[in-house]
């Protein structure tokens, strides 16, 4: 059976990971290739890069902490943040990014989704999206990392990117994004139940049952944690183990 | 010994040779690996590696677009029988046809054709995870226990003619061919070097294969 997929998300700034596990042994706890060791070898399915790099110059030390994960991690990587053109993707994807997440470009220009999947494969090529709730069973999508509201819809757009290539959907709440409340189901199984692709379930997870509700209520095919493992609260273990015990096939 | 792994652009490629590469520092006898895609460096091969990622037709045009790649590879698999490795697409190529986007010639190397992946509306498609594979006994699948978890992204297979060439399958719920064998030639549909420590193990089952 195909097992549901846990994903710790690292955010990267400057080549540093901003908000960080405690790892007790960990020589150096801000750098990313470390932290992302250690969640490969606690039996992560999948990591995430999210890079927040204001500046476009220091982007190369991206490029460096990529190359050094690949090198050390051999399960998939994900990296997003700041992807804004095909030679964007194509220079991670020759560090050793496996994926390569677009969002406000794929807004901006939603030709590149097309583009970008036939150049490198749908498998490649995740389309994140930020929404919020607008109404009654109604979201709209945001850009520039949250910052900017648009009068998208988000099933409507998730409809569309799934149509012209993408290979996944990684789903945010914005309401739900850091209040440890839960993710928000609706939203994850309105789109879910609309598209053929993967959803990977991301922001307001605070328990174990919240990925529970990911799964059963959300539908989701993967589901995405930052704060909840960087602060030690539960490890990829943990989660796991619990998924396991409300019979949810997961990789042990 | 050379260890090759073909360089035609796969996005796979970095990630391909540095899990083989982390699994050959550990032999007590390591290959010398290159990557390459000139038909002097193949035809030198004691073993080759074909990655590949992204549509079908993709994949094989930019082989094609090599002078003499595809030729030399040929010399070697089917006329010198060095022993072959073929990940993801590149194990699909090995069929006789795909239709993805339309039909399209494969090598011809194994009998049988690439289709889309059939599954009930509530599996997604692409496949993409870890899922479960069983397998008939093989020396390439030493050390891997039945039922292990690999790490899958596809959205066709192989559906191989004969039974005797599909030595692996996982479920998505109907079977699907995880990796086939004929002779000398090997492939697998998932991504060895992105399964961890059982994708590893493959690895250096591979390396450590002398196909009679």
């Amino acid at each position: 059976m195909l097992k549901k997929r846990i994903i710790p998300c690292l955010d990267v700034d400057r080549g540093r990971v901003v908000k960080g596990v405690n790892f007790v042994d960990l020589i150096d706890a801000g750098d990313p290739v470390e932290q992302a060791k250690i969640y490969n070898s606690e039996g992560a399915d999948e990591l995430c890069f999210l890079d927040i790099t204001a500046s476009s110059d220091d982007r190369e030390t991206l490029f460096e902490v990529v190359k050094k994960t690949a090198e050390n991690c051999f399960i998939p990587l994900t990296v997003g943040g700041g992807v804004r053109t095909i030679d964007d993707i194509s220079r991670l994807l020759h560090h050793g990014a496996d994926k390569v997440s677009i969002n406000t470009a794929a807004v901006e220009n939603i030709d590149l989704v097309a583009k970008a999947a036939k150049k490198y494969g749908s498998s490649t090529i995740v389309i994140a999206v930020d929404a919020k709730k607008n109404g009654d069973k109604s979201w709209n999508i945001f850009t520039h990392g949250g910052r900017k509201p648009t009068d998208i819809d988000a099933l409507e757009y998730c409809i569309e990117v799934a149509n012209l290539g993408a290979g996944e959907i990684l789903l945010t709440s914005m309401d739900r994004d850091g209040t440890k409340i839960g993710f928000d189901n609706e939203l994850l199984s309105t789109v879910s139940s609309s598209i053929d692709i993967p959803v990977i379930a991301s922001g307001g997870v605070g328990n174990l049952e919240h990925f529970v509700e990911g799964v059963l209520k959300g539908g989701a095919s993967a589901l995405l944690a930052a704060s909840i493992f960087h602060f030690g609260e539960y490890s990829i273990k943990d989660v796991k183990t619990y998924l396991a015990e409300q019979n949810i096939a997961v990789r042990i | 010994m050379k260890l090759v792994i073909i360089n035609y652009g796969s996005g796979n490629l970095h990630s391909v040779h540095k899990a083989f590469e982390a699994v050959n520092n550990n032999l007590e006898n390591p290959y010398e690996i290159i990557v390459t895609n000139t038909p002097s460096g193949i035809l030198n091969a004691d073993k080759l590696v074909l990655p590949g990622v992204g549509a079908f037709q993709d994949c094989k045009n930019a082989i094609h677009k090599i002078d003499g790649l595809f030729e030399s590879l040929e010399q070697m698999v089917i006329g010198e029988k060095k022993a072959f490795m073929g990940i993801c697409v590149g194990m699909q190529l090995l069929a006789e046809k795909s239709l993805e986007f339309g039909e399209c010639e494969g090598f011809g190397w194994i009998p049988g054709e690439v289709i889309k992946i059939e599954a009930p509306a509530e599996y997604k498609i692409p496949h993409m995870g870890w899922n479960e594979v069983t397998f008939h006994n093989h020396e390439l699948l030493n050390n891997i226990s039945q039922n292990t978890d690999f790490y899958f992204v596809h959205s066709y297979y192989f559906r191989t003619q004969k039974n005797e060439n599909c030595i692996a399958t996982t479920k998505y719920p109907n079977p699907i061919t995880a990796a086939v064998l004929k002779e000398n030639i090997f492939g697998t549909q998932f991504h060895p070097e992105k399964s961890h420590n059982n994708g590893k193990q493959i690895i250096t089952n591979f390396l450590e294969w002398e196909p009679s």
